[in-house]
């Protein structure tokens, strides 16, 4: 979502790190800058104003600094605004001591609160609840038979009658309490807010059964009326959260900003696919690091530890260490990821992922493409896929439903692939071989600290022209330009990732 | 941890260059993977009279409403409400900055900052605003306007202007059975637009199929059939998860055979950045563009609360299907729908028709001068 605005501040920035001093006037262009991306990615006007207000006042507060660059003093300045916005703790949810714990949701029409119902239900059950989901929207067609489906898919129980969303949601109540169940989701209709009778019914319905927490659920993509939307909501019924969804996009998603600082109300959980499981607790100080550019590492680490079976990360670290790194390695791999969510979605927690690539729509039905590719191969050709010769190919295209030019340019991208790793496993590979147990904790030398940074270096090769020179003029990705970086020696990229990594250098240096 | 950390950087790498293999294939389009669809599509073409069967299954075919060949006597035609009736009570807003535009006795620049403010906050977003008010300071000074009131007619003016097209209606070809599709990203509202328009056909007289091309989401099918059952219109279903070309190349069929006049084809919400949704959107338009069907209407749905990103959503639909008009909804509520003025004046695509409720009758052609006074009423 935010990846525009962080471009837009890097932009900014780079120039600011660029120039010594600063003149007033670099600061009302900075500011001016500042206030268009934040427009763009759909901040509410009021918030903008105020925010950039902060901004200024403070920085001219601090001219008298001696320790920072009035640049880097505007570039803290604005990092700390948005981390006040966005910040403080990730929600937790406390259940209620005697049970149900009773889970509210509102919001406009078509904001996705039905299909966060299904989501949290499945959310709430993993973490080892028994919820279940009240159908109170009695306005949209079939969408009590939506919740069914999505409360079969999470295993979840439903309940609704079709009588009026108050009495449902009373009766759904006493059905928890009778049935032991210690979670209840309510699912309401989608209401506009200058609708007084459904603004009432809502508060009615909440009223009736006392929700612990009521979630405002907002669409990603909405525009400057966030603000009101959430005011109204909250006016009525005291929201404690906001559900964002739709996050998949690629809307820049500035309601976040904007409810946060006008109602105080954190975004609660994000939703980022349409697959029950892409869903999961938004950690708003993470996003701050996200807007200016620093990726969501802590995000994609999590999700790493979550999703990666323990086993198949240390037979990866084992190859890596061996420094054989195969395609049935890979697949391997590949397929650990794939757990980790929409590759997409991923990708964009990436930081310094270049543009091109993030916005390369990788869909997984093309990993998918991939993958049968190498599975078409026998476990000797994975390991050896220099005996992949002609008849061979055409077996595996056949066999995968491909081409052999798919195939060929499979092979030539994992060789580069190994090439461009060679240097990293014969270092890793060395260290630990020295005496340490294979896949052991604290085997190599390379520490989260170094893997962030490593990455963060990764951004640091585009800005430094290596993925620059990837695009063609029409400003796409360039593919002949790309398979060049992948041959070790690329300019700069892997040496600095080393570097940051601090592992020392094999043979010539780039710079 | 550390050996999570290793494997994330792999993963790094993983991507990095698996993806540089996806974005390589993809530059490639000789290399699709070859599919059913496209494969069966040339023979299509090629030979009429050797058609094979339509493409559904017997379960498909079997969950066809079949006792719809007596259309139930269309309901009357309902009263068409106006933008303005609806959109009364959320107008403050705009009226705000006018009243603050009026209670100065010249143009100055609080004067150029409320009108910004105004756009902005309408969602017009900063570009087309910044484009708007170019135009509008250059007409201020060669007509030599000065008075609050001539500024604020000229801003209507030039609203209105900007959103001028010649020609808003909605498409019926002369020959072959017409559809209709509806497209947009979740949530926007194009099965109850569906609904509304079948109403509105209906009472006008024609024969409508609803076609269920939503085979993904949940209850998507039962949604529009309830709307069908509501306006008396024909609907065609296929099984849950299925191949919604092959829904709606049924419904083409099945309108043909009963002398139908327009098929309404639903389609299953997707985000614009989702590659092969995408491309299954393309597949469904080519396959209701087959024989007898003629696609006389691309109409991309937006919601009225959409920000900045409408204009990317436009350019991919339209990109990918080729949209011939906007549908704006839930104008009903406080949002003031603004991003149309962006998708007009920057791809061109007319708003069509405005939604202003849920109900089967809150459907209004769109009319420029009342959206704008509207925008302005007290
Ligand atoms: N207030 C208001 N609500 C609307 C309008 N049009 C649609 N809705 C509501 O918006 C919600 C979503 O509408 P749908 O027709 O299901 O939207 P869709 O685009 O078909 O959604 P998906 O198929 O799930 O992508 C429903 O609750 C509708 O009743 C409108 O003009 N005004
Ligand atoms: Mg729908």
């Amino acid at each position: 979502m935010f990846e525009s605005l962080s471009e837009r501040f890097e932009g900014i920035f780079a120039r600011l790190r660029s120039r010594g001093a600063l003149s007033e006037a670099d600061v009302d262009e900075v500011l001016r800058e500042i206030r268009l991306a934040l427009l763009e990615a759909d901040v509410n006007f009021k918030v903008v104003r105020d925010l950039l207000t902060r901004i200024r006042e403070r920085c001219i507060g601090l001219e008298l600094s001696k320790s920072l660059s009035p640049g880097q003093q505007v570039i803290k300045t604005v990092h700390e605004e948005l981390i006040g916005i966005l910040g403080g703790q990730t929600l937790r949810i406390t259940y209620a001591s005697k049970p149900p714990t009773v889970i509210l949701l509102a919001g406009l029409q078509g904001a996705g609160k039905t299909t966060v119902a299904g989501k949290l239900g499945r959310w709430f059950r993993q973490a080892g609840r028994q919820p279940l989901l009240a159908g109170a929207d009695l306005q949209r067609p079939a969408a009590v038979e939506q919740l069914r489906v999505l409360g079969a898919q999470a295993g979840v129980p439903v309940f609704s009658q079709p009588t009026d969303p108050v009495a449902v949601a009373v009766a759904a109540r006493a059905e928890a309490e009778r049935l032991g169940r210690d979670v209840l989701i309510v699912d309401t209709a989608g209401r506009v807010t200058v609708d007084a009778d459904l603004m009432d019914e809502v508060r009615r319905i909440s009223e009736a059964v006392r929700p612990d927490y009521t979630f405002l659920v907002v669409d990603a993509m909405i525009g400057q009326e966030s603000v009101t939307t959430a005011e109204a909501f909250h006016a009525t019924l005291a929201l404690d959260g906001v559900i964002l969804t739709k996050l998949d996009g690629d809307a820049r998603g500035g309601a976040a900003l904007s409810i946060k600082e006008v109602v105080g109300r954190p975004v609660a959980f994000a939703s980022i696919g349409e697959k029950q499981e892409d869903f999961d607790v938004f950690h708003p100080d993470r996003m701050a690091s996200r807007i200016l550019g620093m990726g969501d590492v802590l995000t994609l680490i999590e999700k790493a530890e979550q999703n990666y079976d323990q086993e198949v990360a240390e037979r990866a670290a084992a190859a890596l260490q061996q420094g054989r790194f195969t395609l049935e390695d890979f697949l391997e791999q590949l397929q650990q990821v794939k757990k980790m969510g929409p590759l997409q979605s991923i990708l964009g927690m990436m930081p310094g992922m270049p543009k091109e690539l993030k916005n390369a729509n990788i869909e997984d039905s093309e990993v998918a493409r991939v993958e049968a590719i190498i599975r078409s191969m026998t476990p000797t050709e994975r390991r050896e896929p220099d005996l992949i010769n002609g008849s061979r190919r055409l077996r595996i295209a056949q066999g995968s439903g491909t081409d052999t030019k798919d195939v060929n340019q499979l092979l030539k991208q994992f060789k580069e692939m190994q090439k461009m790793m060679q240097p990293l496993m014969a270092v890793t590979g060395g260290r630990v071989g020295k005496g340490k147990k294979k896949g052991g904790r604290g085997g190599g030398r390379v520490t989260p600290k170094g893997a962030i940074a490593g990455m963060r270096e990764l951004r640091k090769m585009q800005a430094m022209g290596g993925m620059e020179g990837l695009t063609g003029s029409d400003g796409k990705l360039d593919p002949e330009a790309l398979s060049g970086l992948a041959g070790a020696g690329g300019p700069g990229g892997l040496d600095s990732i080393r570097e940051s990594l601090g592992l020392p250098s094999p043979g010539q240096r780039g710079r | 941890m550390t050996l999570v950390v290793v494997v994330v950087l792999l993963a790094v790498f993983v991507m990095v260059v698996g993806g540089a293999v996806l974005v390589r294939s993809r530059r490639y389009p000789e290399l699709e993977p070859p599919d059913i669809e496209a494969a069966a599509e040339p023979l299509l073409a090629a030979d009429h009279d050797r058609l094979p069967p339509p493409v559904v299954t017997p379960e498909e075919a079997a969950a066809v409403e079949a006792e719809a060949l007596g259309l139930p006597e269309p309901p009357p035609a309902p009263g068409r409400p106006r933008i303005r009736d609806r959109l009364g009570k959320a107008r403050g807003l705009i009226t705000g900055y006018v009243g603050s535009v009026l209670s100065r006795s010249s143009i100055d620049d609080s004067s150029w900052d409320d009108i910004e403010e105004a756009l902005i906050r309408a969602d017009v977003g900063v570009a087309t605003t910044g484009t708007l008010i170019d135009n509008l300071r250059q007409r201020v000074k060669s007509d030599s306007l000065d008075t609050p009131e001539q500024l604020l007619s000229a801003l209507r003016d030039q609203l209105k202007a900007d959103l001028a097209v010649e020609d808003r209606r909605l498409h019926l070809a002369e020959t072959g059975t017409n559809v209709w599709l509806f497209v947009g990203v979740n949530g926007v509202g194009k099965t109850t637009t569906i609904g509304k328009l079948g109403l509105r056909r209906a009472a006008e007289g024609n024969r409508v199929v609803m076609a269920a091309g939503d085979t993904f989401r949940a209850a998507a099918a039962e949604q529009l059939q309830t709307w069908a059952e509501r306006v008396g219109a024909d609907l065609v279903r296929g099984a849950e998860g299925g191949d919604p070309g092959a829904v709606v190349f049924d419904a083409v069929q099945r309108a043909a055979a009963r002398g139908a006049d327009l098929v309404l084809a639903d389609t299953a919400g997707r985000l614009h950045t989702k590659v092969n949704l995408m491309e299954e959107l393309r597949k469904v338009h080519r396959v209701a563009q087959r024989e007898p069907g003629v696609v006389s209407e691309v109409l991309l749905v937006i919601d009225a609360t959409t920000g900045q990103n409408g204009l990317t959503q436009a350019r991919e639909f339209a990109e990918a299907v080729g949209v011939t008009g906007v549908v704006l909804t839930k104008l009903d509520g406080t949002a003031k729908g603004g991003i149309v003025l962006a998708i007009q004046a920057e791809l061109g695509i007319p708003v069509k028709l405005v939604g202003v409720g849920e109900g089967p009758e809150d459907l209004i052609d769109f009319d420029p001068d009342e959206f704008v006074d509207a925008l302005f009423a007290a």
